[in-house]
Order: structure tokens, then C-alpha cells, then sequence
């Protein structure tokens, strides 16, 4: 059964790092906005380290989200999910391969990316760390409950439109907890933000491949 | 190995609109059945019924092995080659890869290189498919169909955008998979060029 995950999520990684895909647009994105908030703000850099937290976290996961509307859509547009889904792949398995691909696409790059952004916000080394490693829990979470989004709009023309309106308010836990952890390595205490965000990213990457297969089913049927 | 493929009273609803109603077929190995029938009669949700994508409403739908009878859709997917009138082929590969992985994704293992020979796009191997013609589209998808190694082949409208030679090649590979027991389900308007029974559906 490996050999066919495996070749599903190679396939989609391809897809993103290919022209048209949306990987290096994500991380033009996310740079994009987070030296734009700098520039808006003044230069405060107290102020700035503040909010650095939030700010990131933010734009990594609206960054995140340009790139999930074609997740299944694509897809389900030119016929392959109907060949996928006759593959000796379950639909959990085939939604699993996808969270997969699209975080190894997006979310691990914002990642590696947000220490260098950090420095835009003169934010302190605790503070950066912080940041890199609730990115690192956060944004498998922001896969996954992307990818229930992405499952329930597959068939919608303009899908892309509503999938921040149904997954930005599931996200809301990943953003408190994630610039939470960043607030708290600011001011050297500890509030468990990092704990909670762990649990929250663990029950969405294991609900998600399920909830993800029964849209799939549903829209397949469609 | 897969034996027969029996409907009983199968009735499929759509939205709110019925589309077809007790409908009774059986296919063995190494038969073709055309499904003809008027645009809308429900030949393509016929064949996604079979797929397991749709479920009936009431009815059942067999497909006999040899290592017992499979009455649930997606375990009846593992059996079926599918041809649908989308072509499933992403712009950004190129035709060799597009191949590879897909006969790495149902297991079959196996060269690419003879496939594409034999469906006549074996030069097209390094052209990204973006460069691909509707017809050579098909090719590919008939390449797929030989990669997959499965029983059961559901085709729509097999012949559409292929020239005469496509045609006769894609006839060719339908009596080639019914001589060595395989069974095909095609919906499609055109003669299939090969012995085979028909199912006509009347729009309900």
C-alpha cells in the first residue's frame, strides 16, 4: 500500500513545485505581507515585536490558504479523482496523501521561511523560536482543516471564495494558541500555549482524512 | 479473476430525478455490453453506478469472482478500469510521467515504454501533456486502461476526439481484453466494432 501513498503525494508535490503551482506562490505571499505590516506600522520596534505573533501567524495561514481551494478541485475538474478513487487507495488514504503533499508544499516551507521574517519585526530570539516552532505544530492543523474545506467545496466553480469563510473561524484556536506561544516567549513565561496547540493540530490531522473521505464520497456521487 | 457482472432491478435517482428504473443486465467474462441510448437517458450515471461512485436506490449490482462475489461499490472499484469523457491528464507532466505514476498508484508494475507503443504515442514520451490533442488525450487514457491490469472496463464514449485509426486501435483493445476474459462496459453512440450485446436505456 506504500508504494501508491507514496507515488500520490510525490505527484502533488509535483504539481506545486511545477509551473502553475502554488507552492512558491504561498511564500511570495506570506513575504509579500509580512514586510508590508513593518512598513505600515513605523517603525516601532517594541510595537512591532508585539504583534509580530499574530501578524505571522495570519499571513502563514492565509498563505496557507491560497493554494487549498485547488487541492481536490483540481482533480475532481479534469476526471483524476475518478481514477484515484478506483485505485487500491481508500479515500482516507488518498485525503491523508493530500494533507501530506499540501503541508510539505506549504505549510513546512512558511515555516523555514518565518525565522528570516522574524527579523523584520526585530522580534528576539526566544520570541523567533517560539514563532518557528509553533508554526511547525500549528500549520499541519491549518493543513488539515484546509483540507476539509477544500473536500466540501470541490464541486463549487468558485469554490475559492467560500473555503476562507468555512475554515478561517476552525482555524481561530491555531492563531490563539500559535501567537499566544510567541507572547509568552516575549515575555519569558510559560502558558501552555504550545501544549494546546500540539492537541489541537493532533485531533485535526487525525479527523481530518475521515471527514475529507466522506465530502469526497459525497461530491463523487454529486 | 472475475466472472460475471449481474444487475438486478437497479434504479438510479438522481437530485430528484429518477433516471433509470429496474434495470435488468448481466455480463460475463469476455463479453462487451454497449449501453445506448439518448443524451440524458443516464448512460454515464449508469457506468458510475458500476464504479461505485453513485449507490442505487434500490436494486443490486454483483460482480462474481473467483474468490467470491463483491456486492459493495468501492471494493467493486478495485476491479474496474475506467475511461471517463474527462481526460484526467494534467498539463504540467509530461506523457511519461503521467503514466508512471499512474501505474504506480494502482500497483502495476511493469515498463511504460511498450504501452505508449501500443497506443501510438510512444514519442509524445518527454512532451509535457499541455501539447497533447484531444485525441492523444484518449491515447493516453487507453494507455492507463492497459496499465491497470483490471477486470471490469467501464468506458464513456471511447471513440470521441480519436481519428479512424485511433478507433480501430481502441476497438482492437476492447477485443483483445474480451478474448483474454475480460468484460467491457462502453456507452457510446458509435458502433463498437466488436461483437457485443446492447442495453438500451429510455429516458424515464
Amino acid at each position: 500500500m506504500s508504494g501508491p501513498f507514496i507515488s500520490l503525494v510525490m505527484r502533488d508535490l509535483k504539481l506545486a513545485s511545477r509551473s502553475g503551482g502554488s507552492a512558491a506562490l504561498a511564500l511570495a505571499f506570506f513575504a509579500l505581507v509580512a514586510t508590508l505590516v513593518p512598513l505600515g506600522v513605523g517603525a516601532n520596534l517594541n510595537l512591532l515585536a508585539r504583534i509580530a505573533g499574530g501578524v505571522l501567524w495570519v499571513g502563514a495561514v492565509l498563505a496557507a490558504l491560497l493554494s487549498l481551494d485547488r487541492l481536490y478541485q483540481g482533480d475532481f475538474d479534469d476526471g483524476s479523482l475518478d481514477l484515484i478513487a478506483l485505485s487500491p487507495l481508500s479515500l482516507e488514504q488518498v485525503a491523508l496523501a493530500k494533507l501530506l503533499a499540501h503541508w510539505f508544499s506549504t505549510g513546512l516551507p512558511l515555516t523555514l521561511l518565518s525565522p528570516l521574517l522574524a527579523l523584520l519585526f526585530g522580534l528576539p530570539g526566544p520570541g523567533t523560536w517560539a514563532l518557528f516552532v509553533s508554526l511547525l505544530i500549528g500549520t499541519p492543523a491549518v493543513s488539515a482543516v484546509g483540507a476539509i474545506g477544500a473536500s466540501l467545496t470541490l464541486s463549487l466553480k468558485r469554490g475559492g471564495l467560500i473555503l476562507p469563510l468555512i475554515i478561517l473561524p476552525l482555524l481561530a484556536p491555531a492563531v490563539i494558541f500559535g501567537a499566544g506561544a510567541v507572547t509568552a516567549a516575549l515575555d519569558h513565561l510559560s502558558n501552555g500555549a504550545l501544549g494546546l496547540l500540539s492537541a489541537f493540530a493532533a485531533a485535526a490531522v487525525l479527523l481530518s482524512p475521515f471527514a475529507a473521505a466522506a465530502c469526497v464520497r459525497l461530491n463523487l456521487a454529486g | 479473476m472475475i466472472t460475471s457482472l449481474i444487475a438486478q432491478k437497479l434504479t438510479c435517482v438522481r437530485g430528484e430525478r429518477r433516471i433509470f428504473a429496474d434495470l435488468d443486465f448481466r455480463v460475463s467474462a469476455g463479453e462487451a455490453l454497449v449501453v445506448e441510448g439518448a443524451n440524458g437517458a443516464g448512460k454515464t450515471s449508469l457506468l458510475r453506478l458500476i464504479a461505485g461512485f453513485l449507490t442505487p436506490v434500490s436494486g443490486s449490482l454483483v460482480l462474481d469472482t473467483d474468490k467470491g462475489a463483491i456486492a459493495d461499490g468501492e471494493e467493486r472499484g478495485r476491479h474496474i478500469g475506467w475511461l471517463g469523457h474527462h481526460d484526467a491528464v494534467k498539463p504540467q507532466l509530461d506523457v511519461g510521467e503521467q503514466l508512471e505514476f499512474f501505474a504506480r498508484l494502482y500497483g502495476a508494475g511493469g515498463d511504460v515504454k511498450p504501452v505508449l507503443e501500443r497506443v501510438g504515442i510512444a514519442r509524445q514520451r518527454e512532451l509535457p501533456c499541455r501539447y497533447l490533442s484531444a485525441g492523444q488525450k484518449k491515447r493516453l487514457g487507453l494507455a492507463r486502461l492497459l496499465m491497470s491490469g483490471r477486470g471490469l472496463w467501464l468506458l464513456d464514449e471511447p471513440f470521441a476526439a480519436l481519428d479512424t485509426a485511433g478507433r480501430a486501435l481502441a476497438a482492437d483493445l476492447m477485443r483483445t481484453h474480451c478474448a483474454s476474459g475480460g468484460m467491457v462496459i462502453a456507452a457510446t453512440h458509435d458502433p463498437l466494432g466488436l461483437e457485443a450485446r446492447s442495453l438500451r436505456l429510455e429516458a424515464a
